[in-house]
């Protein structure tokens, strides 16, 4: 395997995705992104120097909306789905930074 | 007549004339489900008495003369992913177990404005990630041809559902072949549109760049006919395409004359069935006898699709999946604070699937990885679209296997990630072209699973699609009897 | 003696543009919404939600943009930036990095150095778009946080500068200058105490005449000039005196505590800085065309620089005036249209900057928000130099016309405030008072000038304030001459 991942950059990873990986989930984790990354190498073999990155498929430009108020009031329906709400707010639990 | 043998645009037919009502075919479905349910687990969420409360309105209305398109008072059922107003909108995973969404995905709206009546949400693999149905958070789904099989994924729910009766037409989403695999491998008719032809509003966005909503139904004619009426300009979507073109019901014809179409070798090779290849072979014959032109050609760069998918995939999945957090909605577990709440929710409320694609598109994004994975990705997917680009300029449509084989056992194939991701192998490059893709059935193995025939035709060129699909399955029926 | 620094700075200014909907969807962005009714399910967050951009932010941006002397970048499209907090419904806010609307800008400032004024150019580095976050409430009582995304999505630029300042001076006046423009255009109202303008500062010391940059620091948390000027002064001497003490000073974002006076780092260690960014495939990329290029252009007023100019060759007005009429956009105006209909301009200035600006400092009031027209101001100016109303009285006039835009000419008729000038009834009224005060002539006479401001006012009383006070000062002396 050429991608030797390292706890480092696997606990990096999980980081930035905000999950929390067991020991074992880490090692399989680790050997995932490993054969993966090795899968995407094959993509080396394919000179690219003179290509632009593709996003968009289609030449469309400019999709706007016009400046005008539409929505009204939706809390109470957006509130619905909350797991915890207070005085019509989302609540969740505070950060010690 | 068994009601439940009626394609969607027949029993539509069947009840505008009076031959029975929109109860009377829910009742049918619903006895279906009774029977079958337990063993295929096609859906995830059953809305029984909602669907005939609005069968009963809905045939009032059809009576009243109020709702007149072929599609009215059909029994639909729909992927999990796709937001329905008031039902459980899951993505089969615990992440959304309890999650009803405020508001109807277009797709939705324009199906109910058609007069179809929704019975329920199909499973599927969790956030559509995977090609088996098996990574969903509620269980695994049958394959109707034979229980101990897949259906195949990720929109293995609706392509069952389909396939045994659960219902008569049903929604699915496409990113890397998640309609037509599943389509394949239950023997049914299922379609991915040109990107950006069905509002993506309200569809749980996987790799928004990729996904597109489509049909999965019993028949060529029944597929024209739901997407003529889900697909639509959404000033809502801004990358909803205006095109004038999707009366594609008007392309149902049987007639291939002249049509050149394109079989890339590069499908033929290793790694496919060679039951797979011969029945794909065998309808290709058919399409030739009705004077359809074939020729042989090297399509090139197939083997690097999956890569630069899996990347551009994974890079956007990453972010879209972010929001699920435990702040606004969903599952949340208990922490004391803020961060650790947010990854207890999530290590907690996603399948390993899905973490193992949201660590890898968070890693091709980060800083040092971003140019060398995730921009070379786009790179490779710009030659790929240029590849396609030339094979359209000399053919009309591109026919090869859906899948490279049939629908595997229960249970073998989540083992090994880069094996099941090499199942997409054929259907994967529709995707990051844009173009539009159909699977029709072409017969079955010697286990008796069906194969799925794929037709890919060039960016707005549905009407070419669906006009070789119906000739072929026309042609093919006549031929059976 | 210790060593010289020199301070560099270089501003990250947030505007909220003056939209009337959100970036990405039609929720209103008005202030001060009962939590969350300002909400949809794109500004939610809410999963399948799609963003679709409001035209209006592109013209503002790119009107700020051209203002600031920027190139446009005609292709231009949006980014994610990723990183999870609450106020942040999708846990990505959308912004612009590989290809933002403007790049490349100046602007110009006037700093006072020892008894004369004089500019320099700040460089704008670029100018993007993005959302707003939410706001995050700290509930003390239940130990949690709330969050309200009233605000979420609504639209700002980011206006970066180089790191062209060298004081807090300097900042300042760059600051005034970029709200003055932006204002002018109508793009924001640029409050910093609401939050509609935020500046963050970067800010690194190193020993005078060096040019290699030292490690900078970025503020946060500074919602009033005189906020920044403490907190600019206040790392100054922080990172000096670390510098001194040959410690090094840390990359790092911290966060001002004015009360205190002092700064702390922001942010804990759980924040890898790393957002991932990566162009956002829900929206399509931006054209903007030569053609909608111009229309922006030709909307664009005059703006202040050039205005000031005209001030000085249209109308020769002070240097002091002209700054000061042309600092708020709504006084330039009141006093453009009131020189329009004649009245003369330095007497316009003097009203609008003595008695208009004591009323809206007295009342707590903008210039926004004046209520008086223009033509009504004339219309005073006309009776005060016509001698129709004395001083005084046009002054009452003016506090009645501030507060309910009366027709002055109207009001004075309504109210019998006309100057007398019959002479006969003043002489008589003035021969009255005197005999009635005889101990007052006496001191006057006897030399008490005093006593003449008594006799006036007695006779000003005597009048109902509706003498000229010249002319009864001119009576009152020829009538006590011994």
């Amino acid at each position: 395997m050429a991608n030797e991942i390292s706890d480092k950059t696997i606990e990096y990873a999980a980081a930035l995705a905000k999950l929390e990986l067991s020991g074992e989930e880490k090692e399989q984790a680790k050997k995932d992104m490993g054969r993966m990354l090795d899968y995407i190498d094959q993509l080396n073999e394919l000179d690219t120097s003179q290509v632009e990155p593709l996003c968009h498929l289609f030449p469309v430009r400019n999709v706007f909306r016009e400046d005008v108020v539409v929505n009204g009031d939706e809390s109470e329906k957006l509130l619905k789905n909350a797991p915890e709400q207070k005085d019509n707010m989302f609540a969740v639990p505070r950060t010690f930074d | 007549m068994d009601s439940l043998t009626y394609t969607a645009t027949g029993l539509g037919k069947a009840i505008k004339e009076g031959r029975l009502t929109a109860v009377q075919a829910l009742e049918a479905v619903f006895a279906r489900i009774e029977e079958s349910e337990e063993l295929y687990h096609c859906y995830v969420t059953l809305e029984r008495e909602k669907a005939f409360e609005r069968a009963a309105a809905v045939q009032k209305k059809i009576e009243a003369g109020e709702l007149t398109g072929p599609l009215a008072g059909v029994p639909f059922a729909i992927k999990d992913n796709i937001c329905t107003e008031g039902i459980p909108t899951t993505c089969s995973s615990k992440i959304l177990q309890n999650f009803v969404p405020v508001f109807d995905a277009e797709a939705i709206l324009k199906l109910k404005q058609a007069g179809a009546v929704i019975i329920g949400k199909t499973n599927m693999d969790e956030f559509a990630m995977g090609s088996t149905t098996e990574t969903s958070y509620f269980g695994v789904t049958k394959n109707p041809s034979n229980p101990a099989h897949v259906p195949g994924g990720s929109s293995g729910g609706s392509a069952a559902a389909v396939a045994a009766g659960e219902c008569f037409a049903a929604l699915g989403s496409d990113t890397g072949g998640s309609i037509r695999q599943p389509a394949s491998y239950c023997g049914v008719v299922g379609m991915k549109p040109t990107y950006g032809t069905v509002s993506r509003y309200g569809l749980i966005a996987y790799g928004s760049s990729l996904d597109q909503i489509g049909p999965l139904t019993k028949d060529v004619t029944d597929c024209a006919a739901v997407l003529e009426t889900i697909s639509s300009h959404d000033p809502k979507d801004s990358t909803s395409m205006e095109r004038g073109d999707t009366d594609f019901s008007a392309a149902l014809l049987e007639d291939v004359q002249g049509m050149r179409i394109g079989i890339p070798r590069d499908y033929f090779g290793e790694g496919l069935d060679p039951q797979v290849k011969a029945a794909v072979l065998k309808a290709a014959k058919v399409l030739e006898k009705k004077g359809a032109l074939l020729e042989e050609f090297d399509l090139s760069l197939v083997e690097y699709a999956i890569p630069a998918y899996y990347t551009i995939a994974a890079a956007e999945a990453s972010s879209n999946l972010e929001r699920f957090d435990g702040v606004k909605y969903g599952y949340r577990a208990d922490a004391e604070e803020l961060h650790a709440m947010y990854k207890k929710t999530r290590s907690e409320g996603f399948g390993p699937e899905v973490k193992r694609r949201i660590l890898l598109g968070s890693f091709v994004l980060s800083s040092g990885y971003y140019d060398a994975y995730y921009l070379k990705a786009l790179r490779v997917k710009a030659l790929i679209k240029k590849a396609f680009d030339a094979a359209f300029a000399k053919y009309d449509l591109i026919l090869g296997p859906t899948a490279p084989a049939t629908a595997p056992k229960l249970g073998e194939s989540l083992a090994d990630p880069i094996k099941m991701y090499l199942g997409d192998i054929y259907t994967i490059a529709v995707n990051l072209a844009g173009l539009p893709g159909i699977s029709v059935p072409c017969g079955k193995d010697d286990k008796g699973l069906p194969i799925g025939l794929q037709l890919i035709g060039d960016c707005f060129q549905e009407k070419t699609l669906i006009r070789a699909a119906y000739t072929y399955e026309q042609t093919a029926k006549q031929e059976g009897n | 003696m210790a060593k010289q620094y020199e301070t560099v700075i270089g501003l990250e200014v947030h505007v909220e543009l003056a939209t009337k909907t959100k970036i990405f969807c039609a929720c209103s962005t008005a202030f001060g919404g009962a939590p969350n009714t300002h909400t949809c399910p794109v500004c939610t967050g809410m999963p399948g939600a799609l963003p679709v951009l409001n035209r209006q932010v592109v013209e503002y941006a790119a009107a700020v943009g051209m203002a600031a002397n920027c190139q446009i970048t005609r292709d231009c499209r949006f980014d994610r930036k990723n990183y999870f907090y609450p106020d942040n419904p999708q846990n990505y806010q959308i912004s612009q990095l590989y290809l933002p609307i403007c790049r490349d800008g100046w602007i110009e400032i006037s700093v006072p150095e020892k008894e004369k004024t004089v500019t320099k150019k700040i460089r704008i580095h670029e100018i993007h778009m993005e959302e707003d976050a939410g706001k995050l409430i700290h509930d003390e009582w239940e130990d949690c946080s709330l969050v309200d995304y009233n605000r979420s999505g609504v639209p700002l630029i980011e206006i970066v500068s180089e790191p062209d300042m060298r004081s807090a001076q300097e900042v300042i006046a760059y600051l005034e200058e970029l709200r003055l423009m932006i204002q002018y255009l109508g793009a924001s109202d640029c409050k910093l105490q609401e939050g509609s303008m935020r500046a963050d500062v970067n800010l690194s010391v190193r020993e005078a005449g060096s040019e290699a940059f030292g490690t900078r620091t970025e503020m946060k948390n500074l919602n009033s000039f005189s906020a920044i000027a403490r907190a600019i002064d206040g790392e100054r001497e922080r990172q000096i005196d670390l510098l001194e003490a040959g410690e090094q000073v840390v990359q790092e974002t911290r966060r001002w505590d004015d009360e205190k006076g002092e700064s702390y780092p922001m942010r804990s260690k759980e924040d890898a800085q790393d957002y991932r960014y990566f162009p956002d495939p829900d929206l399509t990329p931006l054209h903007i065309s030569e053609e909608w290029l111009a229309q922006i252009r030709a909307k664009q007023p005059e703006l202040p620089a050039k205005k000031r100019l005209r001030y000085k060759e249209e109308f020769s007005l002070p240097d002091y005036d002209i700054r000061m009429l042309t600092n708020s956009k709504a006084m330039a105006d009141i006093f453009e249209e009131t020189a329009a209909l004649g009245a003369q301009p330095k007497k316009i200035s003097n009203w609008l900057l003595g008695e208009t600006l004591r009323l809206l400092k007295e009342k707590e009031m903008e210039p926004e928000d004046i209520t008086f027209s223009p033509r009504h101001l004339a219309g005073l100016i006309e009776l005060a130099e016509n001698k129709v109303i004395n001083s005084s009285v046009a002054k009452d006039v003016f506090e009645v016309m501030f507060a309910s835009d009366v027709d002055p000419k109207q009001y004075v008729e309504e109210k019998g405030l006309k100057m007398v000038n019959d002479e006969n009834a003043l002489r008589k009224t003035v021969e009255e008072v005197i005999a009635q005060n005889p101990k007052s002539v006496e001191d006057y006479r006897s030399g008490k000038e005093k006593a003449l401001g008594f006799l006036m006012g007695q006779t000003m009383k005597a009048m109902k304030g509706k003498a000229d006070p010249a002319a009864v000062n001119q009576l009152l002396r020829e009538l006590l001459k011994p």
